[in-house]
């Protein structure tokens, strides 16, 4: 039956990950994600899943990484100083291709910052907060639908790719409720096992593994050191280090058609881009819409997949728009990722609202009539 | 047409919930759109706690309220705090038992500010006999006042929110407030 609620994001996104299949959390309350894991807790039992509340949040990514082994689709939510404290276990997570979802609801930052505001000042931490070359891949959800939606593609994504995938969120749409509806068939990617145990390689040089589970009589070994197609540490062998990084890299960036995701509303013949994703996509539309029953040529570009990160399409989009405006809560991080991809076509700016409050729609038309001309 | 609320009371009024019932009412069963919002800092404990909901027939995208069509004040603090938010010709509902009305009288003048009084605690205390369902009464008044949401759907939203077993006190509470106006 489909079912019509009236929820949070947070819930919602809880809500994404039951349906998905997953039946392992592990995490550390934090504002503004905790109601991600309340949820879960009260919940998790009855679809004969398990909650483990830990001492911190290394340990919490350490645990669903072990869930994931264990055969369970695992997740974590948390905000900014409790991804901090993940980021080694992230790195473990890409380097042994471990299936995981972890949840980020951003609040201000740096450091503790402020727990009951919003920001998005997290995304190239999810872009390059483990040491190391690989490839994250990231959603960024704008309403409570996203949210929903968005938690049950980040695991067929994390599942499809055997790579951590991470929920870029923000505390405006973690917290805010609005309408969603849950359609009865979802599609769900299941884990791709071996099928057989003879001359089983997990990490064979070749594009994404399937994955077996502890437990299941396959002899494999998992670790964070550089390892040869059998699992085994080879951290000598500079072929070894380098073939495995590059597929690493390669299995996403190869991908790359199946996995990034924009919305653009009016980019054609616009001649002003505001770029944005997560909640300030909800002003810039407000300001889109606006501008247009002013008569001026502007368009709205929404990153879904804030990585890997859309560079075709930005420049696409740059071909046509003089001046591309990026929208988001933090003082420029994805506007240098615009800025190295349309530069040399469009002029880029950047509206950079940090103190916990998303950028206003008159704030943003300002800046659409500032650089319009007006 | 959207229409942006603010209700704004003291923490443990059940300020957030009337918000929820509110966005609830309005989405799921008037079939329009709804986004509801709340205040998270420290001053939701006993403070002044604030709640808004926008209700609208089109797609809501900026889910905040900066200046409210309609301000449901539940405590004089709250009232004073975000009274000058409130649009010119808006719509504002007092709980009168609460709030010193002498210090509004001249922004209300001045800003034609359509004028309402609800005495939810009141009522609450002494016609339903338990303070708590102050909010739904409440909700009962803004309902008649301002028709944002239907009466059937408000119903249905409480009864759908508030905890199990305690629907018919609160859907006593909202009728009383409902044909007081």
């Amino acid at each position: 039956m489909v079912k019509e609620l009236f929820i949070q994001g947070n819930e919602a996104c809880a809500e994404g990950a039951l349906k998905a299949g997953c039946r392992f959390f592990a995490g550390y309350p934090i504002t503004p994600s905790t109601e991600v894991a309340e949820t879960l807790a009260i919940k998790l039992p009855a679809y004969k899943g398990s909650f483990v509340q830990m001492e911190d949040e290394i340990g919490a990514a350490g645990a669903i990484i072990g869930g994931s082994w264990g055969g369970s689709k695992s997740m974590t939510a948390t905000s900014g100083p409790g991804f901090s404290l993940m980021q080694e276990n992230i790195g473990y997570a890409f380097m042994s291709e471990t299936p995981i979802v972890i949840v980020d609801v951003q609040r201000g930052s740096p450091s503790t910052g402020q727990p009951t505001m919003v920001g998005q000042g997290d995304m190239m931490q999810a872009r390059w907060g483990s040491h190391g070359d690989y490839e994250p891949i990231a959603l960024s959800p704008s309403s409570v639908q996203e949210f929903f939606d968005f938690t049950v593609e980040a695991f067929n994504l994390a599942e499809k790719f055997r790579t951590p995938v991470f929920v870029m969120a923000d505390e405006i749409v973690g917290h805010m409720r609005e309408k969603i509806i849950i359609p009865d068939k979802i599609d769900i990617v299941p884990r791709k096992m071996p099928e057989s145990q003879k001359d089983f390689l997990p990490f064979k040089n070749n594009g994404i593994n399937p994955m077996p589970s502890f437990g299941e009589g396959f002899d494999i070994h998992v670790t964070g050191l550089t390892h040869d197609e059998r699992g085994y540490p080879d951290a000598n062998n500079p072929k070894t280090h380098d073939t495995l990084v590059r597929r690493l890299s390669s299995k996403i960036l190869d991908n790359k058609k199946d996995i990034v995701s924009t919305q653009k509303d009016f980019c054609e013949e616009a001649d002003i881009v505001v770029v944005s994703y997560g909640a300030p996509f909800r002003s810039a539309l407000n300001a889109v819409n606006i501008a247009r029953d002013d008569g001026l040529k502007v368009g709205s570009f929404k990153l879904n997949t804030p990585w890997p990160f859309p560079e075709a399409e930005i420049r696409e989009i740059s071909k046509n728009a003089s001046h591309i405006i990026v929208v988001e809560m933090n003082l420029g991080q994805i506007y240098w990722e615009v800025e190295r991809v349309a530069c040399s076509n469009s002029k880029t700016h950047l509206i950079g609202k940090i103190g916990g409050e998303i950028p206003k729609p008159n704030e943003i038309l300002a800046e659409i009539k500032k650089v319009g001309g007006n | 047409m959207r229409e942006d609320i603010r209700i704004a009371g003291f923490g443990g009024q059940g300020v957030i919930l009337s918000g929820i019932i509110v966005g609830k009412a309005a989405s799921l069963f008037d079939n329009k759109n709804a986004v509801q919002t709340q205040s998270y800092g420290p001053e939701a404990r006993g403070g002044a706690s604030r709640c808004e909901v926008v209700i609208s027939d089109e797609t809501i995208d900026y889910p905040k309220v900066q200046n409210p069509d309609i301000f449901v004040a539940m405590s004089h603090e709250a009232l004073m705090t975000y009274i000058d938010d409130l649009k010119d010709g808006g719509t504002l509902i007092i709980d009168p038992g609460t709030i010193t009305e002498s210090e509004i009288e001249e922004f209300v003048k001045e800003h034609n500010i359509k004028l309402y009084r609800a005495p939810a605690t009141e009522i609450a205390t002494n016609e339903i006999k338990l303070k708590i369902v102050a909010n739904i009464v409440m909700i009962g008044a803004f309902v008649k006042i301002t028709n944002a949401i239907s009466k059937e759907a408000a119903i249905k939203a409480i009864e759908d929110s508030v905890p199990s077993g305690t629907e018919e006190k609160n859907i006593q509470a909202f009728e009383a407030g409902y044909n007081f106006v």
